[in-house]
């Protein structure tokens, strides 16, 4: 199981799925219109690193964080 | 480690805090950026989410220079019109390196760090989609 957390201005609580692979994830995340939206902008980190990679496999207790356009300071 | 405040940045002592704790270290200069809420729009504010992970990761390169010394603070939470967010120094031997990492990290902060900015507005807080950058790799998941 993984854990995709949504940050900032996202506001969905945090989610665990079973899948293996960033592409399976980004099959169930889809199906959310409202999440549709968020995931054309946002970038994608396991572990704390951003991740460039569709076919980057994921290990059970991966964590997942979807991030959204920033702004600092 | 980046320093974390609740709210505005308490400026001078921060500042003062930096200048004491390195004013011997053999840097000739120390060149700070203070960042202020402006009032535009009418906004009461500002308000912030930051990833505190991501955050501290993305500044070790920033905290590894051989030739200079840099502190950053920001806040989470809401900052009022005129109190700081963003608070940073660079410390370097010499003011013209110092000039060139304050205008480098600023801009690479500013495009990178996991921090999400809000309009304060009566009261609530509004997404500040205009200002927003997306991050290298968005839509990866589109």
């Amino acid at each position: 199981m993984i854990v995709v957390e949504f940050l900032g201005p996202i506001k969905k609580e945090s989610i665990e799925v079973d899948v293996s692979s960033i592409k399976e994830l980004k099959e169930i995340l889809n199906k959310d219109d409202e999440l549709k939206n968020w995931l054309k902008v946002s970038a994608v980190a396991v572990n704390d690193k951003i991740i460039n990679d569709i076919n980057y496999k994921l290990n059970d207790g991966d964590r997942v964080a979807i991030l959204p356009p920033v702004c600092g300071g | 480690m980046v320093e974390i405040f609740k709210g505005g940045i308490p400026v001078i002592d921060t500042l003062d805090r930096w200048y004491e704790e390195f004013k011997l270290e053999g840097y000739g200069a120390m060149i700070p950026f203070i960042g202020i809420v402006r009032p535009d729009n009418e906004i009461e504010g500002l308000s912030f989410d930051l990833y505190l992970p991501m955050l501290n990761e993305w500044f070790k390169k920033w905290d590894n220079l051989d030739d200079a010394k840099i502190m950053m603070a920001h806040s989470f939470g809401d900052v009022m019109v005129g109190e700081t967010s963003f608070l940073c120094a660079v410390f370097t031997k010499h003011r013209s390196e110092g000039f060139k990492y304050l205008e480098e990290f600023v801009e690479d902060f500013k495009a990178n760090a996991p921090i999400w900015k809000y309009d304060l507005i009566r009261g609530k807080r509004v997404f500040a989609k205009d200002r927003a950058k997306q991050l290298k790799g968005a839509g990866l998941l589109s």
